[in-house]
């Protein structure tokens, strides 16, 4: 099997905040939710003072207090950015490169058998931490599963020096006998439970199961699982991101909202965010959700609403996504209610060119939204906009410290001292 | 060696070209692209990243308050070359230099302000980057 390895940004929303602002390295770190909800990343040093993952930010105030904890909004621009950065620097080490998620990337290894794998893993990380700042882990297997599993170990102990090499058979098997079965990539809470009942905790006892008995007992997933951890590949490197079923613009609101305006205002720029979306894929959209709902979490009356809209024609035009998406949720507000959440769903998705064609198309559409994107991308991000969605933006999301926009914005670039 | 474009003046001609209708332009088979400056000061997009200078102390390299530095982490920080280096936290942009005895100094450059001294470059000075450009707008 050609060697598949998994490269992961070490609590990589912290550490692109770290590369950035400095006074930060050291120091206990977290990068809270959208809305600054909950705790998503947090440095080794906030780890160790016991912040959880998940956990909501009201409940750590008190942590935050007594240990000084740096607290950051998310900054989902620099995020980006810094990962397209990451799977950039890791291109020139090979030619087959998957972006998994927004800090793990897979490399295929195929042909590289002979070489020293370590060393060239260790050469790859201290390139992705040279030219970009971000530090990683990297896991080496002959499958997927293993390459994520070498990955979780040499993320955990230390002493591996960040690379985790399963492809040799002797460290595979020490390995996965000291494994738990449910940190075993694809094995969720209820396989763990089964597992547990005929015997098998650890990873190396799901390796060792007879391949019929792991259907019966989970899925055919659950024996594709078994097999990669046998070192038998069976999933694929995707090479081409998955064709896109939908697009979906969810948001909390930064305070609940009572009325009808702002409401509209918030899901015409969701509609329109969702249609940037959109029209960057070279799709367009046949059917559009709105949806809208109170606070499940909270005291007082409830509710949950939602209209769905056939988009005639088919369309990724901003003008009609917003008034779509105003129709649909004027149709589902009712008044007296606290809202703490919308969202705008489109669905129906096609390639431009294969969009049947109709007599009441928008004329010079494709012309005006091209223009629209390049100044947005240009001058920022609503700068030209449908008048629906305001510019009060008494919706807009809480995110009360966020950093600046460091990489892609030449206002917010660092300062440096002369 | 960074060369500050200001400091090198050039006229930028991108002649707009028009024909006759009915008559094809002599010069269409040869058209260019337009001049590609992000790609001059760009050659490691993944590993390149741009500061703003704030304050006077690399004047006589060339580098001005409110300039824009391209800098290119993946360079490596050699004696000679200008150097962002982390001090207390702080982004600060210097020369890098090395004296006789081998121990490197953060240099400033500014005949006009002598109270600026080199600065010990010790083995914990975090050196963040190569400043490889300038940029500055005139108008």
């Amino acid at each position: 099997m050609p060697p598949v390895a998994l490269i992961d940004g070490n609590d990589f929303y912290v550490s692109c905040e770290r590369v950035f602002d400095r006074r930060l390295a050291g120091m206990p770190v977290l990068v809270l939710s959208n809305n600054d909800g909950c705790a998503i990343s947090r440095s080794a040093e906030a780890k160790a003072l016991g912040v959880g993952m998940g956990e909501p930010t009201f409940r750590l105030r008190p942590l935050v207090r007594r240990h000084g904890i740096r607290v950051l909004s998310s900054n989902y621009p620099l995020y980006g950015d810094m990962s397209r950065r990451v799977n950039e620097a890791l291109a020139g080490f090979s030619p087959a490169v998957e972006a998994y998620s927004i800090d793990e990337t897979f490399l295929d290894l195929a042909g590289f058998d002979g070489r020293d794998l370590w060393a060239y893993a260790q050469d790859l990380r201290a390139t992705v931490r040279r030219w970009t700042g971000i530090p990683t882990c990297v896991g080496l297997g002959p499958t997927k599963t293993l390459a994520k599993l070498g990955n979780a170990v040499a993320k955990k102990n230390p002493a591996f020096g960040g690379v985790c090499d399963l492809t040799d058979e002797r460290v595979r098997c020490a390995v996965l006998r000291a494994l738990p079965v449910g940190d075993v990539w694809g094995v969720g809470p209820a396989t763990r439970r089964k597992l547990e009942g005929v015997g098998v905790t650890t990873a190396g006892g799901l390796a060792a199961l007879d391949p019929k008995h792991a259907r019966r007992l989970g899925t055919v997933v659950l024996e594709r699982v078994a097999a990669e951890l046998r070192g038998l590949a069976c999933l694929d490197l995707d090479l081409l991101p998955a064709a896109r079923q939908g697009v979906a613009v969810t948001r909390s609101f930064g305070q609940p909202l009572h009325d009808l305006a702002p409401v509209v205002g918030a899901v015409a720029a969701f509609a329109t965010k969702a249609g940037e979306k959109l029209r960057a894929q070279g799709l367009i959209a046949g059917q559009l959700t709105a949806f809208l709902h109170t606070d499940r979490h909270r005291q007082g009356p409830q509710h949950h609403g939602s209209r769905t809209a056939r988009l005639v024609p088919m369309t990724a035009d901003a003008r009609d996504l917003a008034a779509a998406a105003g129709r649909c949720v004027e149709a589902a507000y009712r008044q007296g209610f606290a809202y703490a959440k919308a969202g705008v769903i489109l669905d129906d998705l096609r390639l431009a060119g294969q969009a049947p064609l109709d007599l009441f198309a928008r004329p010079r559409s494709d012309a005006l939204m091209r223009a629209v994107d390049a100044i947005n991308a240009r001058y920022g991000r609503g700068t030209v906009r449908v008048a629906s969605m305001g510019f009060g933006a008494a919706w807009s999301p809480r995110a009360a410290h966020r950093s600046p926009a460091y990489t892609t914005r030449l206002k917010e670039v660092p300062r440096v001292r002369a | 060696m960074p060369v500050p474009l200001a400091d090198a003046p050039c006229l930028l001609v991108r002649p707009s070209l028009r024909a006759p209708a009915g008559f094809p332009s002599p010069a269409d088979d040869d058209l260019e692209d337009g001049l590609d400056l992000h790609g001059y000061l760009v050659r490691r997009p993944a590993a390149t990243f741009v500061m703003q200078v704030d304050g006077d102390s690399m004047r006589d390299a060339g580098i001005l308050s409110g300039d824009l530095v391209v800098i290119d982490k993946a360079e490596e920080p050699a004696p000679g070359r200008i150097v962002i280096a982390v001090q207390l936290g702080e982004f600060t942009i210097k020369r890098l230099v090395r004296d006789r005895d081998g121990r490197h100094w953060l240099c400033p450059e500014n005949k006009s302000r002598p109270e600026l001294k080199p600065i010990p470059c010790l083995e914990d000075c975090e050196l963040w980057g190569v400043v490889v450009g300038c940029v500055r707008r005139l108008a």
